[in-house]
């Protein structure tokens, strides 16, 4: 009760008498301990394929299970050193997802209508994908850096995208430009695009965003945007219909759109972003389908999966993705027993989710889907978590990056939306495509971090339940025996001699001098945002308060 | 900001939960459906994974599984099917290749050939447990292999079908088809078989066509047993020493068009039923088959058909042979070119074999049936098929005359089917000569049925049809050129 009477000058003393500093756990042991079966499970599937091609154990198991344990503790003691209150699972998770798909790489490079080896390559780009881990882990301090290079980053995702565009044409592009060949190696640009541009939706949706939330129109019930802000959604619109365009990538587009959408919406929190999403992706796709005979095969071939079956003309690949996963049925084949590689071309890429479907069963994909399910759930608890907007962004951002991209992928392969040429993120084969992905779990692991660091531990306090905290930019109160004059607002206990009343009374006054020590050494440090940030200059002891909420 | 973000934080495990629907759909509620789609690779790799049980001929297999080991085989497949006397047995083993489906008894018993059928379950269970591998069970079929080979052996250098059924109990004893091709050669999936698969599909096309079964010919004047069964059975005429009344000369009913014998010197007017049929004159039946639907009633005569088998599809041995046509609704002369085996009347080798069989056995016919039993891995018998009858096309008065009739044909010395004489059995025989083609320009159709009879019981009834033969043309006569054929498989049946 007296507390309140301190005055405005200490804004949030309630948060602060309710959430007591402790000792947070830093989960580090949790990941260990998980890290233990991420790395377990890929060599037990080793073993299993193995044993299923050739009756005995592979001779590579041990190689590939220390191989993967190094980069597993490499990766977890880099995180314990530099980012020690970072989430637990994303890691173990990413470690187990990467060592299937090693596994069911290798599995396919027994068979050899299906090329060249795979496997030594991808564990190739996974090394450098966890290089790439530990890289942002210890080097990115401080998420927030990344805000100063939103319109850099706008540029070079631009460029990435753009490059396979203007790249000599391969014969080996199989329709969609999205890759770029230096020497042997190919690399698909976009891929490092995705974290591009998530960085640039976020800078730039934390400068706009309360020009794109507050200036709408309000009709039939919703506020639509208006005109003029609906620039930047136009904008990333005409980019996505370019890419699919010129690049014929239906799924790099969906994504970028559908991530920028997502964003957008959270970042003005109005759904009529949403409704503007959903109409210009419907406007979109339609107008494509009437142009591109690519995209309209897609379609067709969505719409009727079993039309080249049934007319003779052999399997393609939609029906075989289905005769795959009808052939898993509930358990699946067992790992190296299935004929998945019938697919044929991208069985070990776009296609990689069949082998999963047809050796490990429905049980399996579930599985898989539960992991996927859990990296993306955990990295919006990091945005939600997170306390300043850029992180918010960022972490939504490449969460929804992450979402999205499992379900356009599966989604096509599994028949439930048109077939679109992505990789399954850390399974499917593409060194681009792993170490964006590392790098992507990299950032969500350190805005983790931010958002679960506690603050430095205050000295010990005493009995009373009340902290005075001093603001900056008021003077250091001095200790008195008067109370501390009150706020015109604050009706009582008032402080001055009432009128009316004989003297002081047995109330407050007396006892409020003990209750307000002067400690200007045990004032908390000040809040790390960097300045400008107004509406986060809140306590460090407080959750993440953002103004519309409250 | 975290408002927005819980809902996107549920919408993106809708996502999650859309993949998951939809994985349950294609895998549980349509993966059966998708795992023994035809078109499914997996389906032949699964049915080549296991030996198959065999095709069984007179108690021995005539059909193998080796272990491919990649010879004209891709590796995905471990076991290939293989023939013995696969071009003599190809009408009713059909074929099963690895990459080209299969047909005939391979498809239609495939369930017990590949050990998946129902009644095998419990078996193949016990096997699992046991750990040994999945066995398929055998077929055993009614074919007598001397029989087949006899008729086989006889057809060759010519063109054309034999079928010999045991009247008795309706077993098909022998079903040849010549030419034919041999199924081991499109048994793998290498380039030897695609090559073999190509060049049977093409130019040698006829090869995988069976003749006994599946192809339709005129059956000419063999069909005069049908016309001669409905006068007996209406009572037109009641024994064959009867004489029919028959002019010299008879013009087609509504037409200007006279009805022409084998030759004038015939001796066709007023002939008896049994000089009629073994000198085989059109006028006599021509005649006949118009009077039988004056006096009758219109469509009696395809009643009588009926009851042999014509127009009736409900056959299956389990082969399904083709419906063998005597036309509906015909006009006079129609009907009565209909009698003697033209105009649009058309059977099957196995059915005037039918035909025969139900002269031979008093006129009961009898369902004829390809497989006797299937059996499990272990000989134990999962079904045994039945004699069944299929119809009563006459009674046992009528039947003995008929079968005098058909005698005659053999042991008259007028008689046209001479060549099917026998020895101490009492033969029956029609011969027949069907023409083919626009005003008779293909080479005619040469036709002889017959039954053989010991002491009394009738052993073998049997259809053969010769369509092509280095014969000079216009000396084709059934008595030439298929009645050999029928007699020599009569004999490998009588010796058994």
């Amino acid at each position: 009760m007296s507390s309140f009477g301190i005055g405005r000058s200490i804004t949030n003393t309630g948060a602060t008498t309710t959430i007591q500093p402790q000792e947070a756990p830093n989960r580090r042991n949790t990941e260990l301990f998980l890290l233990v079966f991420a790395v377990a499970i890929p060599v037990f599937a080793y073993a299993n394929v193995g044993l299923a091609k050739n009756g005995a154990l592979p001779g590579g198991m041990f190689a590939y299970g220390l191989g993967l344990g190094a980069l597993a503790a490499v990766a977890h003691l880099l995180v314990r050193w530099r980012a020690p209150y970072a989430d637990p699972i994303m890691l173990p998770v990413a470690t187990l997802l990467n060592g299937l798909g090693l596994v069911i790489i290798w599995r396919l490079d027994n068979v050899k209508s299906l090329g060249a080896a795979g496997a030594p390559n991808q564990l190739m780009w996974s090394a450098l994908g966890v290089i790439g881990f530990g890289l942002v882990v210890c080097l990115l301090r401080d998420h927030r850096v990344m805000q100063r290079y939103t319109y850099i980053s706008m540029i070079v995702a631009v460029v990435l995208l753009a490059a396979p565009a203007f790249w000599p044409a391969s014969a080996a592009n199989f329709g969609a430009k999205i890759w770029i060949r230096v020497g042997g190696f190919s690399i698909q640009p976009g891929e490092f695009g995705k974290i591009v541009i998530v960085v640039f939706f976020a800078g730039y949706l934390m400068v706009k965003r309360d020009a794109l939330a507050l200036a709408s129109r309000r009709m039939l019930g919703v506020y639509l945007p208006r005109g003029r802000d609906l620039g930047p959604i136009l904008a990333v619109w005409a980019i996505a219909m370019l890419i699919l365009v010129f690049e014929n990538d239906l799924g790099t587009s969906l994504l970028f759109f559908g991530v920028f959408v997502v964003m957008l919406y959270v970042a003005t929190e109005r759904t009529s972003w949403v409704l503007c999403g959903l109409a210009l992706t419907g406007v979109g796709v339609f107008g494509i389908a009437q142009i591109s005979p690519h995209v309209q095969a897609r379609i067709t071939n969505w719409l009727h999966p079993m039309a080249s079956v049934d007319a003779g003309k052999g399997v393609d690949q939609t029906a075989a993705a289905l005769f795959s996963f009808g052939s898993g049925g509930i358990v699946g084949t067992g790992l190296g027993q299935g004929h998945s590689y019938l697919i044929g071309f991208a069985a070990k890429s776009d296609f990689i989710l069949t082998t999963i479907g047809e050796e490990l069963g429905l049980t399996g994909m579930m599985a898989l889907f539960m992991l996927y399910a859990l990296l993306v759930e955990r990295g919006l608890r990091t945005a939600i978590a997170s306390r300043d907007p850029f992180g918010k962004l960022l972490a939504l951002g490449l969460s929804a990056v992450m979402a999205l991209q499992v379900f356009v992928v599966a989604g096509g392969v599994t028949g439930l939306i048109p077939l679109t040429g992505m990789v399954l993120p850390f399974i499917a084969q593409g060194g681009s495509s792993v170490v964006t992905n590392w790098a992507l779990v990299a950032i969500l692991l350190r805005i983790s971090h931010s958002a679960r660091r506690p603050a430095p531990m205050p000295a010990p306090m005493d009995a009373q339940a009340t902290q005075v905290v001093r603001r900056p930019d008021q003077p250091e109160p001095q200790p008195r025996a008067e109370p501390v004059p009150p706020t015109p607002a604050q009706p009582s206990p008032s402080p001055m001699p009432p009128t009316s009343e004989p003297g002081p009374t047995q109330t407050s006054p007396t006892s409020q001098p003990s209750q307000q020590p002067p400690r200007p050494q045990q004032a908390p440090p000040l809040p790390q945002q960097t300045p400008g940030q107004g509406q986060d200059q809140q306590g460090p002891y407080a959750e993440p308060r953002p103004p519309q909420q409250y | 900001m975290n408002k927005p973000l819980r809902r996107v934080s549920i919408f993106c495990l809708v996502l999650v939960m859309a993949l998951m629907v939809r994985a349950n759909w294609v895998q549980a509620v349509k993966g059966h459906a998708y795992a023994s789609n035809v078109h499914n690779q997996r389906v032949a790799y699964e049915r080549y994974s296991h030996p198959r049980g065999n095709i069984i001929v007179g108690g021995k297999p005539i059909t193998g599984s080796v272990e491919a080991h990649g010879k004209d085989s891709i590796p995905e497949y471990k076991y290939k099917r293989t023939y013995t006397d696969g071009p003599m047995y190809a009408p009713i083993t059909g074929y099963s290749s690895q990459v080209f489906g299969s047909s005939r008894l391979e498809t239609l018993e495939d369930p017990i050939l590949s050990g998946t059928d129902d009644r095998l379950f419990f078996r193949n269970t016990l096997d699992e447990l046991e750990g040994k591998e999945r066995q398929g069970g055998s077929v055993v079929t009614t074919i007598d292999p001397a029989v087949q080979k006899a008729g086989w052996d006889a057809l060759q250098g010519k063109k054309g079908a034999a079928v010999a059924i045991d009247p008795s109990t309706g077993k098909i004893l022998g079903l040849v088809s010549f030419p034919s091709y041999d199924p081991s050669s499109i048994a793998g999936s290498g380039n030897e078989s695609a090559k073999n698969w190509k060049s049977l599909n093409t130019t040698e096309k006829s090869l995988m066509q069976d003749r006994a079964m599946r192809e339709l010919y005129f059956p000419g004047s063999t069909f005069k047993i049908v016309t001669a069964a409905a006068a007996l059975e209406n009572g037109l005429y009641t024994s064959a020493d009867q004489k029919t009344d028959t002019p010299k000369n008879w013009t087609l009913p509504g037409t200007t068009t006279p009805l022409p014998n084998e030759s004038e010197f015939e001796p066709c007017q007023n002939a008896t039923l049994a000089v009629g049929l073994a000198v085989s004159c059109n006028t006599v039946f021509g005649k006949m088959g118009y009077d039988i639907d004056h006096k009758y009633g219109k469509g009696t005569i395809l009643k009588e058909a009926e009851k042999f088998g014509f127009n009736q599809s409900n056959l299956d041995t389990p082969i399904a042979p083709s419906t063998s046509n005597f036309d509906k609704n015909m006009n006079d002369s129609q009907t009565a070119l209909s009698s003697i085996g033209q105009f649009d009347t058309k059977a099957t080798p196995l059915q005037m074999a039918m035909v025969a069989a139900a002269v031979a056995n008093n006129g009961t016919l009898m369902k004829p049936y390809l497989v006797d039993k299937l059996q499990a891995a272990n000989l134990s018998t999962v079904q045994q098929t039945q004699p069944q009858v299929y119809s009563h096309p006459l009674n046992a008065k009528n039947a003995s005359v008929l079968q005098q009739m058909m005698e005659g044909v053999v042991n008259n010395p007028l008689g046209t089917g001479a060549a099917a004489k026998i020895s101490g059995a009492e033969v029956g025989g029609k011969t027949g000569t069907a023409q083919n083609g626009l005003n008779n320009s293909g080479t005619p159709y040469a036709w002889f049925i017959s039954y053989a009879k010991v002491n009394g019981n009738a052993k073998v009834a049997v259809a053969a049809v010769v369509t092509s033969s280095s014969t000079v043309r216009g000396d084709v006569a059934g008595g030439k050129l298929a009645a050999p054929v029928a007699k020599a498989m009569m004999e490998a049946a009588i010796n058994k």
